[in-house]
């Protein structure tokens, strides 16, 4: 478990530190960051701390926040197919963006997108908490997470339609598919409390989450309160998806892939699951935001579809795996 | 002094009456046996008795905080879903939960007692996911038995175990209510129910019909009204027998 531990963060590490270093500018990794740690009044420091630092900050931020979202939704749906996206924050963080983009809100002031984004997440959550209520089950859940979704696509798939504008309307379509490129030190500063919050909501339920294992009946007779255990995994999940979906857009399938894969490498429990997929997701999302500058520097390659893109066949594959274990 | 006691109770699920005024104590060194028709609310009882369903009445149990709850009471429920490959092993400290000690040594060595009392050492490492459904019955079993309560609450354990480990499994729930604890144990098998228990409690029609020594309460007259049979209790050298030989009409 140690061994799985230091290998997460040396790889976390190890990808910060390239992730640092590769950039349209040409200048070499010793150099970049010696002008990062340094520090001088030149344009490499610049580039340094103002593009590149946010960006791969920003990278193992939304990377760690959504693996460990995931782990906790898997964890606690006790569903290897869930994903962060379920309970409908996502769909409705992308709805307010999308109509801070269309309004002009965006255009207008940086926080715009942001804000608005927050603000579509927080009512996505409250009328998800509105339907499941206090006392729903874990399927309730899921269905009015759905149900959220559905409507919060429906309406951005409105305002798509109504665009009078085809320049906002391509701008939507690019936003929704989520990046990291030229986002700023006020982009980190407005996630970081978020996902770090939910963070800590999520890593609490780590003993909840393992004695759920044996369903809902056995956890509450060895004394967890699973009415607080859903609704502390619902706030802590919509604090991380609204906060780097406002920053990032929607990056699929990390919180998806990234619990799956790391399962077999914690003895399959929950609550180990929860800081290995945090780590996970950190290095993945470092590694493609790394590949998206490195494989077609021209073309701007958006970090979400580089994600379903490797994160599909990767899926596939463990469903082909696991199908032929059972067989 | 008494492990349970339930005053009253009443549940009314979905709109149907389930049970109603259900009054009942349960000290320690009974192995009590809860008998019933499907459908008579066995399991209802032992969940409102645990707070775990909405009902009107007097739980001790369900009086208790959550986390003291844990400590006096350890719940087998019937639904055997592990949902995870865990090791069995972990299945099992799952029970040193409420005392959080899964780490430490007193908490390592009631796990190891748990696993060495159900015959699991073979299974340590095993994923609980890769087990047949008796033997995850065990390792429920176990777990349960790993949290250490002075009472304990099983809802049908001995589902789909084989005629071998029926009979381990009560002899273990013997031993355990000699040493001190207090167990009820909700089953099917009459046969079983009066060769080791030391009181049954028979539900039917929404409440309490029985409650006594297997000897006195087992009667033809019983068997009928409540389990729709035609059967008598004989008495053999190893213990009383039943005999069914027929369905009341």
């Amino acid at each position: 478990m140690r061994a799985l531990a230091l290998g997460l963060c040396g790889l976390v590490a190890a990808l910060f530190a390239v992730s640092l270093t590769v950039g349209p500018a040409e200048i070499g990794p010793g150099e970049s960051l010696r002008a990062l740690v340094m520090g001088d009044a030149g344009p490499l420091t610049l580039v340094m701390r103002e593009i590149r630092l946010p960006r791969a900050l920003l990278a193992a931020l939304v990377g760690g926040g959504l693996g460990l979202a995931g782990a906790a939704m898997q964890g606690y749906l006790r569903n290897p197919l869930a994903d962060p996206g379920l309970i409908g924050v996502s769909a409705s963080a992308a709805l307010g963006a999308v109509l801070a983009i269309q309004t002009g809100v965006a255009a207008a002031v940086w926080i715009g997108l942001p804000a608005m984004a927050l603000i579509g997440a927080a009512l996505g959550v409250g009328l998800v908490l509105m339907l499941a209520g206090q006392h729903g089950g874990s399927l309730t859940l899921i269905l009015a997470g759905i149900a959220v979704s559905a409507l919060a696509g429906a309406l951005t798939a409105l305002v798509l339609n109504l665009s009078p504008n085809p320049f906002a309307a391509s701008e939507i379509v690019f936003w929704t598919m989520g990046s990291l490129a030229d986002r700023s030190m006020s982009h980190l500063w407005l996630a970081l409390p978020l996902v770090v919050a939910g963070a800590a909501v999520l890593l609490r339920l780590g003993p909840a989450l393992d004695a759920l294992t044996l369903g809902e009946d056995a956890a509450a007779s060895l004394g967890v309160r699973v009415e607080r255990l859903r609704l502390s995994l619902v706030a802590g999940t919509a604090l991380i998806v609204g906060g780097t979906t406002a920053v990032a857009g929607a990056i699929g399938f990390v919180g998806l892939v990234i619990p799956h894969i790391l399962r077999p490498l914690v003895g399959a429990r929950p609550a180990r699951l929860l800081w290995a997929s945090a780590l996970g997701g950190a290095a993945l999302i470092l590694a493609a935001d790394i590949a998206v500058r490195v494989v077609v520097p021209e073309r701007d390659l958006k970090l979400g579809v580089l994600t379903a893109l490797v994160g599909a066949p990767v899926f596939l594959h463990l469903i082909w795996r696991s199908r032929r274990l059972e067989a | 002094m008494s492990l349970l006691t339930l005053d009253g109770i009443g549940v009314t699920l979905r709109g149907r009456r389930v049970l109603s005024d259900v009054s009942l104590t349960v000290g320690p060194q009974e192995l009590v046996g809860l008998l019933g028709a499907n459908g008579s609310g066995k399991t209802t009882l032992l969940r409102a008795a645990l707070g775990l369903v909405p009902h009107e009445g007097l739980s001790s149990l369900a009086a208790l905080p959550p986390s003291a709850r844990a400590r006096a009471a350890a719940w087998m429920p019937q639904g055997r879903a592990v949902a995870w490959p865990v090791a069995v092993e972990e299945v099992v400290a799952l029970g040193r939960m409420p005392h959080g000690d899964g780490r430490t040594e007193t908490g390592r060595a009631a796990v190891d007692h748990a696993l060495t009392r159900l015959g699991l050492d073979p299974f340590r490492r095993r994923a609980a996911t890769r087990l047949s459904g008796g033997e995850t019955a065990r390792v429920l079993l176990a777990r349960a038995l790993a949290q250490d309560a002075p009472l304990l609450l099983a809802d049908e354990p001995m589902a789909g175990l084989d005629p071998a480990h029926q009979i381990a499994v009560m002899r273990l729930l013997r031993d355990l209510a000699r040493e001190g604890r207090g167990i009820v144990v909700s089953m099917h098998d009459l046969a079983l129910a009066a060769r080791y228990c030391t009181r049954l409690i028979v539900l039917s029609g929404g409440g309490v019909t029985a409650d006594g020594p297997p000897e006195e309460i087992l009667t033809p007259d019983l068997l009928r009204d409540a389990f729709g049979l035609e059967a008598q209790i004989v008495d053999t050298p190893h213990g009383p027998l039943l005999d069914a030989h027929g369905v009341a009409p």
